[in-house]
């Protein structure tokens, strides 16, 4: 199986490859259309703010690719919200692949933003991608923007409000949590993306 | 409910793990991979390693050691250290840390902060602030904490650098009170109280802690977000396992 993490620049894809390595998986990192599209799993990890996101992908002739892959595509933390219609975030236009708007955490007493730690997981609709999570699982959650709670919505979270830890729509997923940093309870959804 | 974290701090000098007592005459306490493993096994939320020694050298952090921390680890890490440019941190990031501190640099230009919320995100960057109350009952920072010849005292108020560093993007702040550092008799928990009324991002109370009950005041009466902790875990005095298990039964919001 060939898996490929998009280098669109973020911070952690040196983290995701090494989780993806302790799962007996060497990802390649690539920019390259081909090689995204001829791989069997695509992984968009990222760090950092929407719209150098979405201008990075731009200028790596990426969007169009992304638009059109097929196979399953995980987008992790920054990466999940670049596959939703857009962001909140510098109003930027994402890749709009799954249909959910991206949100600021509105700052309220005893809320800090942003969202940063431990948090739970609780699972709204079965997928094969929660296989084995259980409902005191946790999941390390950096983020200042979030995702509503909607139809695309396989797992939520609470923070002052619930939002999106999970999401899907056809053969794209999204992570707001990092996996590669969620010791047990990430490397078990990794192991379960990569068998879908 | 965000669950409150427990964070082994590692201080790192010439790429061992050490501890002093009041900053002060430090000892060596094992290999940083090593330590980094045991406390992911035991349940840490997160680890922080500080360089102690980089500042007051004048040089940076010593990568290699991040990545093979990184490869090991699946839980987050902090790097401190020296971080005095967008370069260095952003080589610190790429090795696979997921935030960088920083301290004294931060002091020496306050404006890197900004630099490093604007390059990678507020959510990478915390501040680290050394603070300690003068014989007038204010609290001033401190510089240069990891060499004692070297500690400055500033003229600068703790909480008037807290408000200045949340200003410029600081995405959490760390605050080492080092009037209890070292002692375990608990946190300072009149500084973080204090503290806590003007953090509005993520607060990391850090210095003193020597028994369950006082991370349990840290979260409870401090309304700290995590807490730091050195000697009592890599002494055995705290066994992390039991710690979150009594923080639990106390009503604490925390990962098992």
């Amino acid at each position: 199986m060939s898996v490929v993490l998009v280098d669109a620049g973020g911070t952690n894809i040196g983290s995701v490859r090494y989780a993806l390595q302790r799962l007996g998986v060497d990802a390649a990192l690539t920019a390259d259309a081909a090689a995204i599209r001829a791989a069997d799993k695509v992984i968009l990890p990222g760090v950092g703010a929407a719209g150098p996101g979405m201008a990075r992908l731009r200028e790596l002739g990426l969007v169009e690719l992304m638009r059109t892959l097929t196979q399953p595509v995980l987008g992790v933390c920054l990466g999940m919200q670049l596959l939703c219609a857009d962001s909140e975030e510098g109003d930027t236009a994402c890749l709009g692949l799954i249909p959910a708007p991206v949100r600021r955490f509105v700052e309220a007493p005893g809320l800090r933003v942003p969202h940063m730690g431990w948090n739970q997981l609780r699972t709204q609709q079965p997928h094969p991608l929660l296989a084995g999570l259980g409902d005191d699982d946790q999941a390390y959650f950096v983020h200042s923007y979030a995702v509503p709670v909607g139809d695309w919505s396989l797992v939520t979270s609470d923070y002052g409000e619930a939002f999106s830890a999970v999401i899907a729509c056809d053969n794209f997923h999204g992570m707001q949590f990092h996996p590669e940093r969620s010791a047990a309870v990430g490397a078990k959804l990794l192991r379960n993306f990569l068998k879908l | 409910m965000l669950s409150r974290r427990i964070i082994p701090c590692l201080d790192v000098r010439d790429g061992k793990v050490v501890k002093g007592v009041r900053f002060r005459d430090h000892v060596v306490m094992g290999e940083i991979v090593d330590l980094a493993l045991r406390y992911r096994d035991e349940g840490a939320d997160e680890l922080v390693f500080y360089d102690i020694t980089a500042s007051p050298e004048g040089r940076s952090v010593d990568r290699g050691w991040v990545e093979r921390v990184a490869r090991v680890i699946d839980i987050p890490f902090c790097v401190a250290g020296g971080i005095r440019s967008v370069d260095e941190a952003r080589a610190v990031l790429h090795a696979g840390a997921d935030k960088i501190s920083v301290n004294s640099p931060a002091l020496e230009r306050p404006a890197l902060i900004d630099e490093l919320a604007a390059a990678f995100g507020v959510q990478c960057v915390v501040v680290g602030i050394d603070s300690l109350r003068d014989a007038d009952d204010a609290w001033r920072v401190r510089q240069y904490t990891g060499d004692p010849t070297k500690t400055q005292a500033l003229a600068r108020k703790t909480l008037d650098w807290m408000t200045e560093a949340q200003q410029r993007g600081a995405g959490e702040i760390v605050l080492n009170c080092m009037g209890s550092d070292g002692m375990r008799q608990g946190y300072d928990l009149e500084q973080l109280s204090i503290a806590r009324e003007i953090c509005q991002v993520p607060l990391i109370a850090s210095g003193g802690a020597g028994a369950p009950k006082h991370f349990r005041d840290a979260f409870i009466e401090a309304d700290v977000d995590g807490a730091l902790a050195a000697s009592v875990f890599h002494s055995g005095a705290i066994a992390i396992p039991a710690l979150k298990h009594y923080l639990h039964e106390q009503g604490v919001a925390i990962r098992l």
